[in-house]
């Protein structure tokens, strides 16, 4: 189980760092579709199935999203060498990655071992939210019914998100 | 405790992406990938060994669970994430129409 998800984490990362070094855009998406499908196979190990159902279609499209982007405006990115003002962002992005490096080995000590997760809030939520919501599925079950305003909170932003694509597109831009 | 570190270098690799890429297209590419290392995170710290899938079967009392809070929030945080990565890029499309580039420094000199 643990083998299983750190082989597919290591595709993922591997995906990842194709991506973000590709010379050819179009396969920096698809190497970006790698991450999305990989989460979407960790998601069915870790037995969240509404999660890869969700994920899987999320993904999709925000693929397609960026394939049509990429499409239609310049595929290829330029090589640019390796400036002095490159290598300063370089040397602060790896001097951030060190700091956090040093936080997170901290913090692993008081994380839960893998798998042995304890039940804190939830199981408030948990106890009897069958009968209570009358949903067998207990993630919709918290989903629309425990946090429902949250739920409606969410479709607003989704609303809002899609008025600000169409208010973008729509704009004359000044020549 | 491995696939925790593998999440956490996921999220390293998206976040030296933000900084050090110039293409605009990239520079979304690797927040995206932050996201999924979140989403990962919150699924990891759910999960129970031997838990079932979060789905009541009347007929077995007392079964073992995986969490099902952190999923639900993870469901939220995948639409939204949906809704910033559209957003992003109808954004991109208009700076590329304009300026007739990805490149983030060349931008910043076109506009003086």
């Amino acid at each position: 189980m643990e083998l299983a998800l750190t082989i597919i984490t290591g595709f993922m990362v591997i995906g990842a760092i194709y991506a973000i070094h590709a010379k050819d855009l179009l396969s920096a998406v698809i190497a970006c579709g790698i991450v999305g499908y990989g989460l979407v196979i960790c998601f069915l190990l870790l037995k969240a199935p509404d999660l890869a159902i969700v994920q899987i279609v999320v993904d999709t499209m925000s693929l397609i999203i960026m394939v049509t982007v990429v499409l239609n405006t310049s595929r290829e990115e330029p090589y640019y060498g390796l400036d002095s003002r490159g290598r300063t962002l370089a040397v602060a992005a790896l001097a951030l990655i060190i700091a956090l490096l040093y936080y997170f080995v901290i913090s692993t000590g008081h994380l839960d071992a893998f798998g042995e997760s304890h039940l804190r809030m939830s199981e408030a939520y948990m106890n009897g939210a069958a009968e209570k919501t009358g949903s067998a599925n207990l993630v919709t079950g918290v989903v629309f019914d425990f946090r429902g305003y949250d739920t409606l909170g969410e479709a607003t932003v989704l609303v809002t998100a899609v008025l600000g694509v169409i208010a973008i597109l729509r704009l004359k831009g000044k020549k | 405790m491995i696939p925790y570190w593998m999440c956490f270098a996921l999220f390293l690799v998206g976040l030296y992406g933000v900084i050090t890429r110039r293409n605009l297209v990239k520079i979304a590419i690797s927040l995206s990938i932050m996201e999924v290392s979140t989403f990962l995170f919150f699924a990891l710290m759910g999960y129970i060994e031997g838990g079932k899938f979060p789905i009541v079967d009347p007929a077995e009392p007392g079964q073992l669970y995986v969490d099902p809070l952190p999923q639900a929030l993870v469901l939220t945080a995948i639409v939204i994430g949906l809704a910033t990565t559209s957003l992003l890029m109808a954004v991109i499309i208009r700076i590329y129409r304009k300026y007739k580039t990805f490149d983030i420094r060349e931008i910043r000199n076109l506009r003086g």
